[in-house]
């Protein structure tokens, strides 16, 4: 009897639970549902859901038309993987360095990393961009990402990640004759692999989505990354046009959208095995 | 550490310069051989287009100059990246801002006076233009900015919804009580939504110093140097305002410019407030069969003048400068002035515009075209005060506490006044 | 000292190779962190120390704590700063909860996963500024969506980023669904990474699957929770995007934050030496809570 009962119940709240989950999913696939449904359609027909409402390509036309979208494209690209590489690269090396080499006065190099954990510079709008005036860089791809080529979180985390490496490992490797960058190169940065996938996600998220900063210090469109291309061209002041916006934003985000269609499961497993420690 | 591992390290260092480098080189490209003009646009329509096929105009009948026209979003993010190329040692040459912005151009020493700019030319082209459009643009009996997207704030209202309210297409309201008693009246028609909408989240202060004008107070000094925001009729212009929205005439709390076109476009609301800048763009989208209006009168009739001027930057180079104020002076010459009113909805910024061939048509075609431009009989200036903005900054905070019932007018005004007090003090010495 | 100089230090009989070793150790180590280090210095340490230059010089010149006066007077200060607080606390553990819930969801064997996983992905993709401007179509009263869907109801219809009471919240539910996708994946990856056995134990020891998650499954993803609470909490005292977007700060300031504050101050009014001022305040503001959350990760470090 207790049996029955007790699944009854957790059969109930499993089909609850599924519930929730598709309501939920559906609420979050609703931005994006819209800026399709809008994109497609004209301004008169943007807030109106007939399902018989004529269909167009026209805003995406108009839209590309409107703004250089493949440049900030580019430049977005180059913005945000420029910074990672940068960023790991950095990061690797200073965190192998605290995980890994007593030096005299790692204590205090480490606490002056780790003020950066806690502001990031994107708060640091105003001075750094006197900063930025001064080394003459104002206006280019550079200044947007300099201030994110080193990043206090990698370091980190890909510490702890090299502080978990077995001994024994290093030690072998140091018997072959492996020298020190070698090894970090061989034992540590394979071992350290989840935390790089990680860190990486969060990185180019973080980039992918940046505005202030970047609206602060870029003038060109030649210079803009994608979100500033967008913010001006989605401008609140000059009274909101969703079927345009709409379509630029599907122009950007179709092919991240597409890639992550294509490659869900390898993106998924290979995200799956990194994991986090 | 081995030797061969150091050399390594020493060999990643120039690496990440190396990235950083190709980063800066990409991103600087252009030709500086231009002049660079910095552009916002705060109402509707595919206006970039439009600015790019000016200049492209230019360019063709002024071989030896090239404007590169930079969209730089609001007219607040203009102002930002006006000032922050300024600092950096790379200011644009000519700049559409804000009418308001003369007093803070001029603070930080970042325009030139046309009469300087073109010394030695005959300047006296720049006295063609409405007197109204031009007290935010002299100062020291120089031109500092002429006119381009200049406006006043007009009434537009949707002429079915009159009728379905049994109200007359022909006489929109003219006074501040047939201004409540018809939204009402058109409200309860039904049909739409509201009966009124007047923004408030964006250029709320403009809005407001059209009632405070109505109520006849000029919020702020001809110098720039004080404001009267808490003035008896500032106070009593607000209160009507909030009770517009307790009686239920405009939507409670604070209303989106952004979307307020697009409200009244949609039918949702019966009648609006806003920049005669946007009547093209509704004139192409309304549905329905729309008029416009002066604004409602209080004690007195009027609207403050809005829009941007062009500036001419102080680049030290005196012939950019030069070549920039031609550019600004050929934008606002009659042709211009005509196409670039007729695209948006802008008032022409002098009479030679209006006696265009193509304005001439449009306004036959169209008679709702110059409803803005006669309402310059009745302007207030824009509301321009030294301090950056802080200070209307603070008006429009206080409008937004008073319309969204966190204050009352007189509570929240008062607040605005010892804000704009603050900010004010160091230049009334 | 530590392995790796013991074992060298063993390894050199002569005296006198330890003191070489760790002058090497030291230049070594010290060229590994100089490049991240200059990059911190330049654009974190620095603009620090300009801020608390700024913050109490005067703009012509001269020692004055005049901007420190106006900020204790600063009732928009006190306004954002109270907001602000109010963000984190409610988006941080809202979207940690809602993010672990759906990949729980999508970690289980419901129907139409790859489906779910998609929807709750997407917000990653869409860049904060595209997302900001069609959540201000789903805002607009009475034809966006929500007030049709209220409607539908026989509810009213609201203006929910004109109202002060609602703009914030509405600015948090943003956040909450910008968030809650992305750290979805973290949540993924450490359940994927969970061996099998520990359920089927549970299950035969006749655990219910309330209390397996409630000692097994929780407890395992406590990094990845103490991960995603850092990139969670710094994100909302530099995530303005979305207001920039949908409010710029309003109605009388009811939906800003700090550094959407900051920014305005030091890019429409230019002020700063008042922008110094305030940036010094996140700034503390955010040592002190990094102390706090530093004390509870050490502690975890600890355990490890």
């Amino acid at each position: 009897m207790r049996t029955t009962d007790s699944t009854r119940w957790t059969g109930a709240l499993r089909a609850l639970s599924a519930a929730a989950a598709w309501l939920c999913a559906l609420a979050w696939l609703a931005p994006l549902a819209y800026a399709l449904w809008a994109s497609l359609h004209g301004a008169a027909d943007e807030t109106r859901f007939a399902l018989d409402a004529p269909w167009t390509l026209a805003n995406f036309v108009d839209a590309w038309h409107a703004a250089p979208f493949g440049r900030y494209y580019v430049n977005t690209v180059l913005l945000v993987l420029g910074i990672l590489v940068v960023q790991l690269v950095l990061s690797t090396l200073a965190a192998y360095a605290f995980a890994t080499v007593p030096f005299r006065g790692n204590g205090v190099a480490f606490w002056l990393v780790l003020v950066q954990l806690v502001i990031a510079p994107d708060v640091l709008i105003s001075e750094n961009y006197n900063t930025m005036a001064k080394l003459g860089l104002v206006d280019t791809l550079a200044a947007i990402g300099l201030p994110f080529f080193a990043s206090a979180f990698a370091i980190f985390l890909l510490r702890q990640a090299f502080k978990a490496v077995p001994k024994e490992l290093d030690e072998a490797a140091e018997i072959e004759g492996c020298s020190r960058l070698l090894r970090l190169w061989k034992v540590y940065v394979p071992l350290a692999r989840p935390t790089y996938v990680a860190f990486a996600l969060v990185s180019v998220a973080a980039h992918w989505n940046m505005l202030l900063w970047p609206i602060v210090v870029t003038n060109r469109p030649e210079s803009r990354p994608l979100t500033v291309g967008l913010a001006i061209f989605a401008g609140q002041e000059a009274g909101v046009s969703w079927s345009m916006l709409s379509a630029a934003t599907v122009i950007i985000i179709a092919p991240l959208l597409v890639a992550f269609l294509v490659f869900q499961r390898q993106f998924v497993q290979s995200f799956m095995r990194a994991g986090i420690r | 550490m081995s030797i061969a591992s150091r050399h390594r390290l020493r060999a990643l260092a120039p690496l990440a310069f190396a990235a950083l480098a190709a980063l800066s080189t990409l991103a600087r490209a252009a030709d500086p051989v231009e002049l660079q003009l910095l552009f916002p646009i705060a109402v509707g329509g595919p206006l970039t287009q439009i600015m790019d096929k000016l200049t492209a105009r230019y360019h063709a009948t002024h071989p030896g100059v090239e404007v590169k026209a930079i969209y730089s979003g609001t007219y607040d993010e203009t102002m930002t990246k006006a000032r922050a190329q300024f600092k950096a040692g790379q200011p644009p040459d000519v700049l559409i801002a804000s009418a308001v912005e003369l007093f803070n151009l001029r603070d930080l020493d970042m325009i030139v006076a046309y009469e300087d700019a073109l010394k030695g030319s005959d300047t006296s082209w720049t006295k063609r233009f409405y007197e109204a459009f031009m007290v935010n643009s002299t100062q020291d009996g120089k031109t500092w900015g002429l006119p381009f997207q200049r406006s006043t704030i007009i009434q537009y209202y949707n002429k079915d919804a009159f009728r379905k309210a049994g109200l007359d297409p022909d006489h929109p309201p003219a006074t501040w009580e047939e201004l409540r008693d018809m939204a009402l009246k058109l409200r309860d028609a039904g049909g739409v939504k509201f009966g009124l909408q007047i923004p408030s989240d964006n250029f709320g202060d403009w809005l407001f110093s059209a009632l405070a004008w109505q109520n006849g107070l000029a919020l702020v000094s001809p110098d720039g140097k004080h404001a009267y925001f808490n003035d008896p009729r500032a106070v009593e212009a607000l209160q009507y305002w909030v009770d517009l929205g307790k009686a239920g005439a405009v939507p409670k709390g604070s209303v989106s410019w952004a979307t307020t076109p697009k409200d009244f476009i949609e039918g949702k609301v019966a009648m609006m407030w806003t920049t005669t800048g946007n009547l093209t763009n509704v004139r192409k989208q309304a549905k329905f069969d729309f008029g416009v209006s002066p604004l409602p009168a209080h004690r007195q009739p009027g609207s403050p003048t809005g829009g941007a001027n062009l500036y001419v930057f102080k680049t030290g180079d005196t012939a950019k400068e030069r070549a920039a104020a031609e550019f600004a002076k050929w934008m606002s010459d009659p042709e211009q002035a005509a196409e670039w009113s007729i695209a948006t909805g802008y008032v022409g910024s002098s009479q030679a515009a209006y006696d265009t061939p193509a304005m001439k048509a449009y306004v036959a075609s169209f008679p709702a075209a110059v409803v803005a431009r006669d309402q310059l009989a009745h302007y207030t200036r824009s509301l321009g005060l030294h301090g950056n903005g802080r200070a209307t900054a603070a008006l429009s905070d206080a409008i937004q506490a008073a319309l969204t019932g966190t204050k009352t007018p007189k509570e929240a005004l008062d607040g605005a006044q010892k804000t704009a007090d603050g900010v004010l003090a160091r230049f009334q010495k | 000292m530590s392995r790796t100089s013991v074992i060298a230090a063993g390894a050199a009989a002569v005296p006198g190779t330890a003191a070489a070793r760790a002058r090497r150790d030291t230049i070594g180590g010290w060229a590994l962190v100089a490049p991240s280090l200059v990059v911190i210095a330049a654009f974190t340490l620095y603009p620090v120390v300009l801020s608390l230059v700024h913050a109490f010089t005067a703009p012509r010149g001269g020692v004055t704590l005049q901007q420190v006066h106006a900020m204790v007077d600063d009732e928009v200060l006190h306004k954002v700063f109270v907001n602000n607080l109010v963000f984190a606390a409610v988006t941080v553990p809202a979207s940690i909860v809602i993010a672990l819930a759906m990949a729980l969801w999508v970690n289980g064997k419901i129907r139409g996963r790859a489906f779910l996983r998609l929807a709750f992905f997407t917000p990653t993709v869409l860049p904060m500024v595209a997302a900001a401007s069609i959540w201000l179509y789903f805002y607009t009263p009475s034809y966006g969506p929500i007030d049709r869907l209220l409607h539908v109801f026989g509810l009213p219809g609201h203006n929910w980023l004109g109202t002060p009471e609602t703009a914030l919240p509405a600015i948090m539910v943003v956040t909450i669904w910008k968030e809650a996708g992305f750290f979805m994946i973290f949540y993924l990856a450490g359940l994927q990474n969970m061996a099998p056995e520990l359920e089927e134990a549970s299950r035969l020891e006749g655990a219910s699957a309330w209390y397996h998650f409630r000692r097994v499954t929780l407890p395992l993803l406590m990094p990845t929770t103490l991960f995603v609470m850092v990139v969670a909490m710094t994100a909302s005292f530099k995530q303005v995007e979305h207001i920039f977007v949908m409010t710029r700060g309003g109605p009388d300031n009811a939906s800003s934050l700090l550094l959407y504050y900051i920014y305005k101050v030091a890019f429409t009014f230019y002020d700063e030496h008042y922008a110094a001022v305030l940036t010094l305040v996140l700034v503390a503001t955010l040592l002190l809570l990094a102390f706090l959350q530093f004390r509870v990760l050490e502690r975890r470090i600890h355990y490890r």
